[in-house]
């Protein structure tokens, strides 16, 4: 893969989401929302803690990380771009990457306009900082993941709905079968294994503030996994 | 320059292109004809690296489309079929894209954005949005997308559909002043577009090729049989009977009628002669007046037909 290839793509995806108003909306609503589910009970308790921002972010992003994800593909099937781009000399793969770092950067972004929030808290309290950064680090890495899985799906259909409410419910099962409703109620040997594969697990390490090596192993091969799904789902076009 | 042989690409069961051999010289502009569905486009779509065939090769000098198709797509320019743009991007924002894309650096890309603009006329709308553009404009960014890196070939799908006659003849004259430097492709179903632009003609249908040549050589070949048309001043019945007997005349039916005695004929005659004389003659001696004879050239769009009816 060559950088200035992916660089090209990136800056394309990235500018196009300033482009349309939809990208302000969509922090406008972020933001708002992500606020408001959590200052709502935040003076009742009383803590200067961001630990309940954070349980709900992956709630939030599920809806979020689709919507950032949904057109990527699907609208270069219906409008036929797809056979430009794909007829540049740049290889699948570096689009692929150049399309997942775009939408990387967007979320990145409004991770970024989120900051206000712990910072409100440490005005108003003694803000442990661990835990915010391992918080935000986790979510970001969990966001890579929805939106790798997101980006896969766009590939699959020419439709932005379709695209979007598939990855909702992907990643909302992807989710949940770590999370402790699902692993309590299964088998051990079961519930080790899906406590692995399940993303919920893993965020809720990092959001502990405990950096292990191997959820970041896990978010990664994630990552990769349906990076390369998607270069495949691309070379369908290729099929004798 | 491009060789392609033996090339078949199929759809499940379908083939979409069937068994195709052709070399495309250097500098040259072929065109490609053939009614909707005969496999124009997916040839073109194979040949630009989009798609893989199911069988057979295509060799640009000495690179091949599977094992170098990023190499080969850099000396290619293409313009799929229906223009598609990213619309919400402004014109020069586009091109600068493709460019980056295309790896060009920073003055190359500025240089050959201002030719692409000079060249295709862009240069009052290069800051509005795409999908703000009328059709005509679309097309021409389309086509300065494709020329922009300087490509040694040229694919141009359709490109004039849904043009206005002004846009049409722009973009023709355009196409041709490109062919001038560069190898050319150009996909149709319009004769007159093919007939006006390319140097060489393949008529593909049901994805074979069932004729090629120059559009001269092709209009020479479809029939063995010219054409005329006369307006004579005189009896129907007996020119019909008379004329019927000349020589080379094969056939003559009535073709239009202006009034009771003044009609036109439609005259099938054997190829190569000439029967004007003759049938000068002919309406002096029997005191009938000529008032109108023309030669009818077979078009391109006669061999079309013929060649791909069945």
């Amino acid at each position: 893969m060559r950088w200035q290839k992916i660089k090209s793509i990136f800056k394309k995806e990235f500018v196009s989401y300033f482009n349309s108003p939809i990208a302000y909306i969509f922090i406008g609503v972020f933001l708002v929302v992500s606020m408001w589910l959590f200052f709502q009970d935040f003076f009742l308790l009383g803590q200067a803690s961001i630990r309940s921002y954070l349980s709900l972010l992956p709630w939030i992003f599920l809806f979020l990380t689709p919507a950032i994800t949904m057109r990527l593909w699907s609208e270069e099937k219906r409008s036929g771009t797809i056979e430009i781009l794909l007829t540049l000399p740049i290889k699948d793969s570096e689009v692929v990457m150049g399309k997942f770092l775009s939408s990387l950067a967007f979320l990145a972004v409004n991770l970024l306009l989120s900051l206000t929030l712990p910072i409100t808290v440490a005005i108003l309290g003694s803000l442990d900082l661990g835990p915010v950064i391992g918080g935000y680090l986790g979510a970001l890495f969990l966001g890579a993941a929805y939106l790798s899985l997101g980006l896969y799906i766009s590939s699959l259909t020419r439709n932005q709905i379709v695209a979007f409410l598939l990855a909702v419910v992907a990643s909302f099962i992807l989710f949940i079968i770590g999370s402790s409703m699902v692993v309590d109620s299964v088998s051990l040997w079961l519930a080790k294994i899906l406590s692995f594969i399940g993303l919920g697990s893993h965020f809720a390490n990092i959001a502990k503030g405990v950096l292990d090596s191997r959820d970041i192993i896990y978010y990664i091969t994630f990552i990769l996994f349906f990076l390369f799904l998607n270069t495949k789902a691309l070379s369908t076009r290729h099929w004798k | 320059m491009i060789k392609i042989k033996h090339l078949t690409k199929k759809y499940d069961d379908l083939a979409a292109v069937d068994d195709i051999s052709l070399e495309i010289n250097e500098g040259e502009i072929l065109g490609f004809l053939g009614p909707n569905g005969a496999g124009k486009t997916t040839t073109m779509k194979i040949l630009t690296g989009f798609m893989a065939p199911t069988k057979g090769t295509i060799e640009f000098d000495d690179l091949d489309i599977v094992e170098d198709s990023i190499k080969i797509r850099e000396k290619i320019g293409y313009l799929p079929e229906n223009n598609p743009l990213y619309e919400d991007m402004k014109v020069y924002e586009y091109l600068a894209f493709i460019g980056r894309v295309r790896g060009m650096d920073r003055s190359t890309l500025l240089k050959r954005m201002k030719e692409m603009i000079e060249l295709a006329g862009l240069k009052n709308v290069i800051k509005q949005p795409i999908i703000e553009l009328s059709k005509g404009y679309r097309q021409r960014v389309g086509i300065a997308q494709a020329m922009l890196h300087d490509p040694e070939i040229l694919i141009l799908d359709e490109p004039t559909s849904g043009l206005d006659p002004n846009q049409i003849v722009e973009i023709r004259s355009l196409i041709k002043k490109l062919g001038e430097k560069k190898t050319v492709i150009l996909c149709s179903h319009i004769m007159q577009e093919v007939q006006a632009t390319c140097d060489r003609v393949i008529i593909i249908a049901d994805g074979k090729i069932v004729g090629q040549g120059t559009p001269q050589e092709l209009t020479a070949s479809a029939t063995g049989n010219d054409s005329m048309y006369v307006k004579i001043k005189g009896d129907a019945d007996k020119i019909l009977e008379e004329v019927g007997k000349l020589d080379n005349v094969v056939e003559i039916v009535k073709a239009d009628k202006e009034s009771e005695d003044v009609r036109g004929y439609k005259l099938s005659i054997m190829s190569g002669s000439d029967i004007r004389e003759e049938l000068f003659k002919l309406a002096i001696t029997n005191n009938w007046s000529i008032l109108e004879s023309k030669k009818e050239a077979v078009s391109l769009e006669d061999v079309f037909r013929k060649l791909t009816k069945n």
